[in-house]
């Protein structure tokens, strides 16, 4: 080992995703973790193979190819720690996305206080909340038994009671919970989560422990006006590795492996952005993460080491894609594609794409039709978070989307686009971003496992959080403001070290682009026209920054906030077109 | 890389798990014959409870009613049975207000499980009952030619096979529908047209096989009384030639319906059954296969969704596509000889 500072030299990280599972392998050279090679295979939890595990070998096989090291012992086991011989791995860390949304039922005192932080504790896995229940339902024990028995849940999530509060109602609405699990087989019963008063820890054990697979984790809402879901979500990724373990072969073997820190994806991305955010607390702006899958679209928003994470299982790009239908029209889809097909095609394309989730976008126009679905699942997504967001983080623009720095894409819709520009193009469509922001994309799709290294190899995770793996898109700004399309809104100048300098008028309604290359610096004067804003602290108000250049270079988007198309769509699929055309990358 | 295989066989036997999601009663005898819609096994899924205040009734407190309980867990009681209280004339007692089984006596409270009406489960394929499973459901073999399908509307039944699609795209009209279709299984083609599944609905027919429907029809489909099974998926997509080739040969065969929804985890997914003459064993369908150059494989997304091709060249590594992505990928030569690059994520074996 060459640095007293590293955990572990040789760590393997396991992603196993809805479609693909990677194995991951880094190692220690000169002081730094290196990613050494990466092997991919499709996932295998669906019948007839039904084991994750069997996917994870086949990825390993790969890496063993690739990497000329042995990792596998001679008992089919991971070699874990390393052997004398050189086989094996120090570490293993995992995430796991893969399988149906976790079915919850949530309980809390009052509809609108407790009842919604359990609610809003489960959206923040793989879950989907199959109903509510508080005291406002006013329904009986027994109706509320009988819920529970027709719904079924893998996890009921309890809340309620203030600190030093309520309890004895707390423990009522317990009654039902506890007949249900006694009603139901054991293999059948739902884990319990208790995240309420934690002075009635205790007589929520006597009372559910000997029935239920029961978990206490702290208080989600220790004051009327507090919730705090964060310090919860460590035990809620134990309960979704329980549930999982029972619905899936092979997740109890991978969590072994993984020392017992399987994480859900989507909580190991969080953990990339919150840690990111400490980085970036400086700044006064979150770091915004968004990530889609599959199964889900998650966005994870950091405020100087604060995480708050929403996981959108009805927006995920397969199995359950015709979901996003009851959350938008075909025609917001249609906005985003600067391709012609009707309604009625576009409607079959999302079924068929449900039906083979698996599939990717062979030729132009099918490419065209998912970075459009893409685009609308990152839209509705960050549209929902918004709402979730306590006032007092910043956010100039209260319509629009908050101040972030940076913004980061991860998911294949982004990594995968054969062009930059239509990752960022799908970005500032579905974000519309304001004042001056910084997108980057997790090019390599580590950011979760990154997160789930954390636990074991920190190091890893903060030398793993550079361009190497985070490219740099581009700098935007987003003027916000009024004015007649076409008016000149900024006036712009942008001086490099080397003396090289650009002067740009930017006109209302149109995006720029100044050709910065990545890695240089640049000096940029903003002077906003009409009293728009740009960021730099009100209407009107203008002044010098640094930037970094970006693979895009520097991008001015002036096409207004909400963004508002052409309704004939002839024009709006040549605006697609032309802004398409802006970029040689 | 293990490869998705889809069947569409002229003859084979194969054995379904048919399960009910709970514990519940298994009709059905091992050595049994059963049809599609026999009941093999029957549960209370939806139980309603009661939770009866024992001792608020009998005026006493919890302990004491304790002790004046004449019920305990898992005791079946008829409505007016007394449940708990001192025996005898003019005494104060509690009585069953419904039929239905204790769950819990104690502290005070009972708490009853009303009878219920039972969910059937239909054995969903026409076959010999080979095991029961405990107290869940039964396994069935089943032999004949078996065409898996990409999605169907969750019902179930059989009936004699009637081809209504003389070529693999032709679209089915409300007007072909009529009363001499009543009680059959119709091979409809491509539908596009909701009156054709109304028409269906009003006369009735017992099922429709369809190579494809406008998605816009899924609500309809899903309300309709009578399984519906789509061999390609949603739009235009004409039937492949082998699936076409099986059906139109089968006129008059009994057919059986499986239309549950595909679920990938528990590998169910909809299946058309063409019940052979005799139950004499053929080869069992392929379970798992790697991709190799010369397997029929069929397209299953665009541009070329639902045709059928040889695998003519598996590439190592990744290939560019026209899409600009990158992806494993096969050269597959198209029945017209075309020969097409397609990412072996959009392939599926044809066993």
């Amino acid at each position: 080992m060459s640095t007293s500072l590293v955990d572990a030299d040789l760590i393997l990280a396991l992603d196993i995703g809805t479609i693909t599972t990677r194995a991951i392998l880094f190692d220690v050279v000169e002081g730094r973790y290196r990613f050494l090679g990466a092997g991919t295979t499709p996932t295998t939890a669906n019948a007839p193979v039904g084991d994750i595990s069997e996917g994870v070998r086949l990825a390993l096989d790969q890496l063993e190819d690739i990497t000329g090291r042995r990792l596998i012992g001679p008992d089919g086991q991971l070699a874990i720690p390393a052997l004398a011989d050189g086989s094996g791995v120090d570490a293993c860390v995992a995430t796991l996305s893969v399988g149906p949304p976790i079915r919850v039922v949530a309980i809390g005192l009052l509809e609108h206080l407790s009842a919604e932080s359990a609610r809003n504790l489960a959206t923040t896995t793989y879950a989907e909340v199959l109903e509510t229940l508080s005291l406002n339902d006013k329904r009986l024990t027994a109706a509320r038994l009988d819920t529970l028995l027709s719904l079924r849940p893998d996890l009921v999530v309890i809340a309620g009671g203030a600190e030093g509060g309520a309890s004895e109602s707390v423990l009522n609405l317990l009654e039902a919970v506890g007949l249900a699990c006694y009603v139901l087989p054991k293999e059948q019963r739902p884990e319990v989560l208790y995240a309420g008063n934690s002075a009635l820890g205790q007589k929520v054990k006597e009372s559910l422990g000997g029935l239920a697979s029961l978990h206490i984790a702290p208080n989600v809402r220790p004051s009327l006006d507090i919730e705090q879901l964060t310090p919860s979500q460590p035990v809620l990724s134990q309960v979704f590795r329980q549930v999982r373990a029972r619905q899936m072969r092979g997740v109890a073997e991978i969590d072994r492996w993984a020392g017992n820190r399987l994480t859900p994806t989507a909580a190991a991305f969080g953990r990339t952005i919150r840690f990111i955010s400490k980085e970036y607390a400086h700044t006064n702006k979150g770091v915004l993460g968004i990530d889609v899958g599959a199964s889900s679209t998650t966005v994870a928003a950091g405020y100087a080491g604060d995480l708050i994470l929403s996981i959108y299982t009805q927006l995920g790009l397969g199995q359950n894609l015709p979901q996003m239908l009851q959350l938008c029209k075909i025609e917001d889809i249609q906005r985003w594609l600067a391709i012609e097909i009707s309604n009625q095609e576009l409607l079959d394309y999302i079924h068929n794409k449900a039906a083979f989730p698996g599939s990717l976008p062979a030729g132009p126009t099918e490419l065209a039709i998912e970075q459009a679905l893409a685009c609308q699942a990152v839209h509705l997504a960050i549209r929902q978070a918004m709402q979730t967001y306590p006032s007092h983080l910043p956010r100039p623009f209260p319509d629009f989307l908050p101040s972030f720095e940076p913004i980061i894409a991860s998911g294949s819709a982004f990594t995968r686009a054969p062009l930059r520009s239509q990752a960022l193009l799908m970005l500032l469509n579905a974000l519309q971003p304001t004042g001056i922001t910084t997108l980057a994309l997790d090019r390599n799709s580590l950011a979760a496992v990154l997160g789930a290294a954390a636990a074991v190899a920190p190091l890893l995770t903060i030398q793993s959080l550079d361009s190497t793996n985070f490219l740099n898109l581009c700098t935007v700004i987003s003027p916000v403001g009024h004015a007649p399309f076409g008016a000149p809104v900024l006036r712009l100048h942008l001086t490099t070290p080397d003396k090289q300098e650009a002067n740009l008028e930017v006109k209302f309604g149109t995006l720029e682009v100044i050709k910065l290359p990545p890695g240089q610096n640049g000096t940029l004067t903003l002077s906003p026209l009409h009293r728009f804003d740009v960021g730099l602290g009100g209407p009107g108000r203008g002044g010098t920054l640094k930037v970094i250049g970006g693979t895009l270079g520097v991008v001015i988007d002036a096409r207004g906030r909400p963004l508002r198309f052409s309704a004939d769509p002839g024009r709006r699929r040549d605006m697609h077109k032309k802004w398409l055309a802006l970029f040689d990358a | 890389m293990y490869a998705p295989i889809t069947h569409i066989l002229a003859g084979t036997s194969f054995r379904r798990e048919r399960l009910l999601p709970m514990s519940g009663r298994v009709l059905a005898r091992r050595g049994q014959l059963v049809s599609a819609i026999d009941v093999v096994a029957e549960a209370v899924l939806n139980p309603e409870h009661m939770l009866l205040d024992i001792a608020r009734g009998l005026g006493v407190s919890a302990k004491q009613a304790d002790k004046l309980l004449q019920c305990k867990s898992g005791d079946e009681v008829g409505e007016g049975d007394i449940l708990a209280g001192r025996l005898g004339m003019g005494r104060r007692v509690v009585r069953a207000p419904f039929p239905g089984r204790v769950m819990v006596a104690g502290e005070g409270q009972v708490l009853l499980q009303l009878d219920g009406q039972p969910q059937e489960l239909k054995a969903g394929y026409p076959g010999l009952v080979v095991d029961l499973i405990g107290e869940r459901g039964v396994i069935i073999e089943t032999t004949g030619a078996l065409i898996q399908g990409v999605w169907g509307n969750g019902r179930i039944n059989y009936g004699l096979l009637s081809i209504q699609a003389l070529a693999p795209d032709a679209l089915l009209a409300a007007e072909q529908l009529d009363v001499s279709l009543r009680g059959t299984v119709i091979f409809g083609g491509i539908c596009i047209d909701e009156r054709a599944l109304l028409a269906a609905e009003d006369l009735p027919v017992r099922g429709m096989i369809l190579a494809s429907m406008d998605s816009a029809l899924v609500p309809l489909a899903l309300r309709l009384s009578y399984p519906i099974v789509l061999i390609e998926g949603f739009g235009h997509l004409p039937l492949n030639p082998q699936a076409f080739k099986l059906l139109a040969s089968s006129e008059r065969r009994e057919a059986a319906l499986n239309a549950e929804p595909w679920n990938r985890l528990a590998g169910t997914r909809p299946e058309i059954i063409l019940t052979a003459p005799s139950q004499t064993a053929h080869q069992p369908p392929l379970d798992t296969a790697t991709y190799s150059t010369g397997q029929t494989v069929r397209i299953i997304h665009r541009p070329y969704q639902g045709q059928l091709g040889m695998l003519a060249a598996v590439y190592p590594g990744q290939i560019r596509l026209p899409s600009g992505i990158a992806a494993p990928a096969a050269d597959v030569r198209l029945e017209n000889g075309e020969l097409v690059l397609i990412p072996l994520a959009n392939l599926e074996i044809i066993n």
